[in-house]
């Protein structure tokens, strides 16, 4: 086991140096970021050299690269060009994305889970219909137009939430949109369960399990509960870091200032340190969610042992 | 998407690493299944074998879902080519005056924020949303299955760059991507946002079509082939790809309605496509401050998107249960 993850952290490292680049590079594809620095006025040349020079523009891409990375592993993510600290801005704004992550990955686990067990074990009866037709729908419906539908609703007509989330973002104004974040993942989660209860319903050790005369409730939990859920733990981890940057639109729509947030106004504003700074980070968590899943396989599957 | 692939290049459960047993066990399991598949199918012709096209197509056919959300394709596809077929009107000419008005005779959705009619505009977007749908996923499926079967087929040190390149474009977030590479592109044609999830988009293709090439690659048919001294582009294009596109096929299909999800999440953002072009995701951006008091401006145009993605993921999940017949 040690070995693996030694080897698998090893083989993160060219990913992670590819993936920075590659935004790097998007990044500077994006424009010219001291032009955004003067406002609407074209800058005047002299000054424009002077914020190059200063901010080390003026240097090739993989010197600004290597200088960037050197940085980064001393924990200095550079100065957001308003003069803030981009760790400053993460220290706000990644608590509130993680607790918004939290209630989405929450709803995903409990409803995802519990309506796929249902469907699974009910194969072909309106209930399994009536919620795989629910599913697609919510696959098919964009996040943003879920999220705009249900401001419009819950929020306008009926006035249970607030339309927009208040800067400290606390957790129970967090449950509408944490909903929202979570839909189209947690109708994935939905059908995968569904998909893996119905094909190990029919396995050899549920059999077994009800000819032993175990009790209903404990064959699904201990015997096929456990099994089934290898894929939705799979799935579940690898969408953490796509929740995290797909906050984004549920944080524009609900105006939740966390990393979508951040990054958004970095992007408007052409504020290279900020959205490199916070793409950087959600790599790395991109890439220790993929780890953790990979590490869990062993732990729910006892066959899987890694050398 | 889902993922469910083991790491199989670093794991003791590798399929290939197996041996000789399994291997064996294998060819022993087809050569008992090959007549049984050879056996006349009651009604059809005794003389043609059923291959896994001819049956999934008898599959689909009999499919209300495939139906459905065939024909609701094929109405997308009409009016996306001639949209004046339905709407007589331009989705350009606007009159501020009927600004956010709502329904009225010959102009059945209303006006939106800039006083164009509604219907007129719903109508002209589908062709937008169809040619990004289809173009990237042309784009994806051809660069992605031409990618991941070499990295299957020739494995090594080339599958071990390809594989590390796919994690590196799986490492950024889709949307994310969008909205930094094409927040500078003045985008009135879709072609720099299909541009764009080709780029992105193409590992994931890749990654399906690399497993289900290294799985063709050991059947016995293949190995024959190479003994009969079969170059590798024969092998490749006559033995494999035709046993291995299944799968490419099913999650391009599914992707297809992402994508054009995506195409107008990422102009909801701004970043997708630019005004004069007409898209729904353009349109939904547009409507949205004003939802609270004219909430249809809003609700057409995601109506048609969601009716859209929705045939397209149907499709997929049709085409899916036709083709592989372990889900059913």
């Amino acid at each position: 086991m040690g070995r693996y993850v030694i080897r698998r952290l090893l083989q993160m490292i060219p990913v992670f140096f590819g993936t920075t680049l590659l935004i790097f590079l998007m990044v500077n594809v994006m424009g010219d970021p001291v032009a955004g620095l003067c406002g609407d006025r074209q800058c005047d040349p002299a000054t424009a050299a002077q914020l190059r020079k200063e901010f080390g523009l003026d240097k090739p891409v993989w010197q600004q690269y290597l200088t960037y990375m050197g940085n980064v592993f001393t924990g200095d993510f550079g100065t957001a060009f308003n003069g803030q600290e981009v760790t400053e801005l993460m220290a706000d704004a990644f608590p509130v994305t993680i607790r918004l992550t939290l209630v989405a990955i929450f709803f995903e686990i409990v409803i995802g889970i519990t309506l796929g067990v249902v469907t699974g074990l009910r194969r072909g009866r309106p209930v399994d219909t009536g919620v795989l037709v629910l599913t697609l729908v919510v696959i098919a419906v964009p996040t943003f137009v879920t999220g705009l539908l249900v401001q419009l609703l819950l929020g306008i007509k009926w006035g249970w939430i607030d339309p927009s989330v208040s800067s400290s973002a606390p957790l129970d104004e967090l449950i509408v949109p944490g909903l929202v974040l979570a839909s189209v993942s947690l109708a994935y989660v939905t059908r995968l369960t569904r998909t893996s209860i119905a094909e190990n319903l029919r396995a050899d050790y549920v059999r077994t399990a009800k000819a032993k005369g175990l009790p209903r409730g404990r064959v699904i939990r201990r015997h096929l509960l456990r099994n089934s859920l290898i894929p939705v733990v799979t799935f579940i981890g690898t969408d953490i870091g796509a929740l995290m940057g797909g906050a984004i639109v549920t944080e524009r729509i609900f105006n939740i200032h966390g990393v979508g947030y951040q990054l958004y106004q970095g992007i408007l504003r052409q504020n290279t340190q900020t959205v490199v700074g916070f793409v950087t980070v959600l790599v790395i968590v991109f890439l220790l969610a993929n780890l953790l899943v990979d590490l869990l396989y062993a732990v729910l599957d006892p066959r899987i042992r890694y050398a | 998407m889902p993922e469910q692939q083991p790491p199989y290049e670093d794991s003791a459960i590798a399929p290939t690493g197996a041996g000789g047993a399994t291997d064996l066990a294998m060819s022993e399991g087809e050569t008992l299944e090959k007549p049984l598949g050879d056996s006349p199918s009651e009604g059809g012709p005794a003389a043609k074998p059923r291959s896994l096209w001819s049956d999934a197509w008898r599959d689909l056919r009999r499919n209300p879902v495939f139906i459905v959300s065939s024909l609701v394709i094929l109405f997308l596809v009409v009016i996306s080519l001639w949209p004046s077929l339905i709407a007589s009107g331009n989705p350009l000419s606007c009159d501020l005056a009927k600004a956010q008005q709502g329904s009225q005779p010959g102009h059945p959705f209303g006006f939106n924020g800039q006083g164009c009619d509604v219907y007129t505009r719903v109508v002209y977007g589908a062709r937008t949303s169809v040619t990004v749908g289809v173009c990237a996923t042309l784009g994806v499926g051809i660069l992605g299955s031409l990618f991941g079967s070499l990295a299957g087929f020739f494995g090594g040190l080339p599958d071990s760059l390809l594989s590390r390149l796919t994690d590196i474009f799986f490492g950024i977030p889709v949307v994310l991507g969008g909205l930094v590479l094409l927040s500078v592109v003045d985008s009135t044609t879709v072609w720099p946002v299909v541009g764009f999830m080709v780029l992105l988009g193409w590992p994931q293709i890749s990654r399906i079509a690399r497993g289900s090439v290294i799985t063709a690659k050991q059947n016995d048919y293949v190995q024959a082939a190479r003994a009969l001294g079969a170059s590798n582009t024969r092998m490749l294009l006559r033995h494999i790809a035709p046993n291995a596109i299944a799968p490419v096929i099913v999650v391009a299909t599914i992707a297809l309605g992402t994508y054009i999800s995506l195409e107008a999440t990422l102009s909801y953002l701004g970043a997708g496509l630019k005004p004069p072009t007409v898209s729904w995701g353009i349109d939904i951006s547009s409507a949205s401050p004003y939802i609270r008091n004219a909430p249809h401006m809003m609700l057409w145009p995601a109506g048609a998107l969601a009716v859209t993605v929705l045939a397209f993921i149907m499709l997929g999940d049709a085409v899916r249960d036709a083709l592989d017949p372990k889900l059913r």
